[in-house]
């Protein structure tokens, strides 16, 4: 098993995975719906949607056949804390899916987890055959009448952009991880046109301890737009690179001095679809009314080039692109080109202007979050690093 | 014993496989995957097979087939191993874990060796950000590795190789 650094004492440890559960059975849905809106609990993936409201849109959206989907497919560079919580608290995951099933009234959970950690697969598949040993799934789910669910495990095969939710219907349908237009949500028209749900893997954890300990307990933390406590993946030029539970809110400054990150130049916050934060704004603060993050904080020491970060990540934006989106499409291209350009000293200062613009135009012309996010690293290094990347010599790389 | 071509047992595994899976489109991905897993490629004639047997046109096959890094439809080695070369295994040093890798298996990354053993490909952040340099060896991730652990690594998968190969067995570490 792959041990990763796991700082201090996590919630999910003192919570008993199945309590939350046990709590909601006897629970009408208009009351889960209340305790998880009263939390203040927003999506976990980068997203920061209410989960409270989407779970009430697709209880009261009519169907057939509903689906709880838990989006492991956690592709986002810098971000591996969806990997701690299913190796170490996959019941917690699980309950948590239940609980939104029992909710909006789904008979079928499917989790879609990335090819890259085929290795957690049967730790999940153990973990799912006890729960149906022990009733908490199957037919009748802890002996409820008319509660049936159950949950199965789907591969992606490494595509990034199946992490947005739409691609990853797409995606579970037998199709290529091309996202679709919204609206209509997956709320109402999600799996083969059915109501779904589709939350992050950290936020049915989150869901499942709320039931548990109370909406108030979630509120204590935090600020009053983003409530409660969040798992950060931190990496890059620190001492203690590793899993770190912070309450949203925190400052960059209080980050890098908890992983031992204090010389710091800049750090990048959302990984390759988030922001670049430099020395002079470490006292933002990360949550979603700031800095908003799905967990993904990579940090840069003094001696890091910002171009090289630059062209690494729209490496992994050109690559990943589903292509759907001509300005995403090519519009990284031509970024990638500039970087390049830049590095070389062979980028004029109104060249620079225009690309500053593509990247803008990329981020209002691109159908998904993908796209519309793909050139935010760029255009922050620019916005802030502009001495350091202008007028370098020619093939000084 | 039944004297079985390629094209049989392609078919035959198919048959197999659609009746796990059912066959209706959500069922494509899963097929597709056990066919790369078995076959280490899916084929022009698997595409065409799969199609017939699902109902739909063979290149919505292709297209999925083509989307997707994990699926391929030019033959893989029985190891394919593909290194992280995202932000944080790059300032790990993956460059170098890349270099050694090239020089001790003899190929460029895209490329596969002449016996088909090992495919040497590159694969976009694989979660292994705190662990870098991360590399996958078909289901299996390696943590930290440096250059002198590449040759410990490509020794491991020859070890194994003939008797079974490491192909969904579940990870020990």
């Amino acid at each position: 098993m792959i041990k990763s650094f796991v700082h201090k004492k996590l919630t999910f440890r003192d919570i008993d995975p199945n309590q939350g559960l046990r709590v909601s059975i006897e629970l009408s849905p208009v009351k889960i719906i209340e305790t998880i809106t009263a939390s203040g609990l927003k999506g976990r993936g980068g997203a920061g949607f209410p989960t409270g409201a989407k779970w009430k849109f697709c209880s009261k959206a009519e169907g057939e056949q509903k689906y709880v989907v838990c989006n492991a497919d956690e592709g986002e560079p810098g971000t591996f804390k969806d990997r701690v919580i299913m190796t170490e608290f996959p019941h917690l995951v699980f309950a948590g899916m239940t609980i939104a099933a029992k909710c909006v009234g789904a008979t079928k959970g499917i989790v879609y987890l990335r090819g890259e950690y085929t290795y957690l697969l049967g730790g999940l598949e153990k973990a799912l055959a006890e729960r149906r040993e022990e009733g908490l799934l199957g037919d009748s789910v802890m002996d409820q009448d008319g509660f049936a669910f159950d949950i199965e495990i789907r591969m992606g095969s490494g595509a990034y952009v199946c992490g947005e939710e739409t691609a990853l219907i797409e995606s579970l349908e037998g199709h290529r991880g091309e996202s679709r237009n919204r609206p209509p949500f997956t709320a109402d028209t999600g799996m083969n046109a059915n109501p779904t749900v589709v939350n992050n893997v950290e936020t049915f954890a989150w869901a499942a301890c709320i039931m548990d300990k109370g909406s108030d307990w979630f509120r204590v933390v935090g600020t009053d737009i983003s409530t409660g406590f969040k798992l950060f993946s931190v990496s890059g030029d620190i001492d203690r690179p590793g899993v770190y539970e912070l309450p949203l809110g925190v400052t960059v400054q209080e980050m890098l001095e908890a992983v031992g990150g204090e010389n710091a130049k800049a750090v990048v916050i959302g990984g390759a679809a988030g922001r670049c934060v430099p020395q002079e704004e470490f006292d933002r603060k990360v949550c979603y009314e700031d800095v908003p993050t799905g967990g993904a904080v990579t940090v840069f020491g003094p001696g890091r080039d910002m171009l090289d970060v630059a062209e690494n990540f729209l490496e992994f934006m050109c690559e990943e692109s589903c292509g759907q989106c001509t300005p995403c499409r090519v519009g990284n291209t031509k970024l990638l080109e500039c970087v390049r350009m830049l590095k070389d000293g062979t980028c004029s200062a109104a060249y620079l202007r225009e690309i500053v613009s593509l990247g803008e135009s990329i981020h209002s012309a691109s159908k998904c979050g993908l796209g519309q996010s793909s050139g935010n690293v760029f255009l922050s290094i620019v916005e802030h690093f502009r001495d350091e990347i202008m007028g370098r010599a020619v093939g000084a790389v | 014993m039944v004297l079985l071509t390629e094209r049989d047992r392609i078919r035959q595994s198919l048959a197999e496989l659609t009746e796990k899976y059912g066959n209706t489109r959500s069922s494509l991905l899963p097929i597709l995957q056990d066919i790369q897993r078995e076959h280490f490629h899916i084929s022009e004639y698997a595409m065409q097979v799969v199609a017939d047997l699902l109902g739909i046109h063979p290149v919505e096959v292709f297209a999925v087939v083509s989307f997707y890094s994990f699926l391929d439809f030019k033959p893989r080695g029985r190891f394919v191993i593909r290194v992280c070369r995202t932000m944080c295994c790059h300032m790990q040093g993956k460059n170098r874990v890349a270099r050694q890798l090239e020089t001790d298996l003899g190929i460029k990354f895209g490329e596969t060796t002449p016996d088909g053993r090992f495919t040497l490909e590159y694969a976009n952040c694989i979660g292994m950000c705190d662990l870098g340099p991360a590399l996958l060896v078909n289901d299996r991730v390696y943590t930290e590795v440096t250059p002198d652990h590449v040759h410990h690594i490509i020794e491991e998968c020859i070890k194994v190789f003939g008797a079974h190969h490491m192909q969904g067995q579940e990870v020990e570490r």
